[in-house]
């Protein structure tokens, strides 16, 4: 085995026990913490392919930026605590079949098919570098870059016309 | 480099454990979560396939698909404090206002 099939498989390992831990924690904030674990392993596999600028912004927009404001909605909720699975009876073994069939049949789709794929190339001296991103983000790609911004900037809005709270008698809270 | 169909074995792992979470769990904040976790699987793929081919597009398609995933938590956490304020709960089975 080399040293690159090693590192993927516990890598692998630690990307799927926390997925699963997430889903099956009682305490949202658990779940939270869980999903921080998954993304910065995420990122370590971005390093492995390659992609060291795309990782560390998975690491600071997704774990960092985007998994504090889960744990902020989750601590002001005081919503820690989720409630019985399902009220239906039949939802869980239903979902777990189908979740079962659908990734079964992923992988041995992808195990016979992807085969015919050609093999990997080798990369250029620049491939993934933060420079060679932001030349072909600021050419080819300058139009939905700039929508981008007009994206956030609605978000933004959006967030802050759905949180602020009707004025009740005068006084808003 | 590892064969590619390992990363998009993980990644399709990873997808379905999240559809799983969509579909097992009640409590909206965890369901979102698992609406990342299927963002960042594919997000896997992507970057896998552009490795394969030695392509820089798709890591440009993962950067857009964060900046997407960004303003939709910014929006889907408004909407659920939103929810919550207004019925003190955020069980999607209690948000049935609508049902006939």
């Amino acid at each position: 085995m080399s040293i690159d099939l090693i590192l993927f498989l516990i890598l692998a390992l630690v990307a799927i026990v926390t997925a699963v831990s997430m889903l099956f924690s009682r305490n949202a904030v658990y779940a939270a913490l869980f999903l921080i674990l998954n993304f910065s392993s995420v990122a370590v596999f971005y390093l492995l392919l390659n992609a060291p600028f795309i990782a560390l912004t998975q690491i600071t927009v997704y774990a960092g930026a985007i998994m504090v404001l889960f744990l902020f909605v989750i601590m002001l909720l005081g919503a820690e605590q989720t409630g019985p699975v399902s009220s239906s009876w039949w939802l869980q073994p239903s979902a777990l079949i189908s979740g079962a069939v659908l990734m079964g049949e992923a992988l041995y789709i992808i195990f016979t098919q992807v085969t015919l794929l050609p093999s990997a190339v080798t990369p250029s001296e620049s491939f993934g570098t933060p420079a060679s991103v932001g030349e072909i983000l600021f050419n080819q790609y300058l139009l939905p870059f700039e929508v981008t911004s007009i994206l956030l900037l609605v978000a933004m809005m959006g967030a802050i016309v759905l949180s602020h709270s009707e004025k009740q008698s005068g006084s808003g809270s | 480099m590892l064969p590619v169909a390992y990363y998009i074995g993980l990644s399709a792992i990873l997808f379905t454990i999240g559809a799983l979470g969509v579909l097992i769990r009640r409590n909206s904040i965890v369901i979102f979560m698992s609406v990342e976790l299927m963002l960042n699987a594919a997000n896997l793929a992507f970057v896998a396939f552009a490795r394969n081919f030695g392509e820089m597009q798709g890591q440009l398609f993962v950067f857009f698909v964060m900046t997407v995933a960004a303003a939709e938590v910014a929006v889907g956490l408004a909407l659920i404090v939103t929810i919550f304020r207004n019925k003190q709960s955020i069980d999607v089975d209690q948000m049935n206002s609508m049902k006939g």
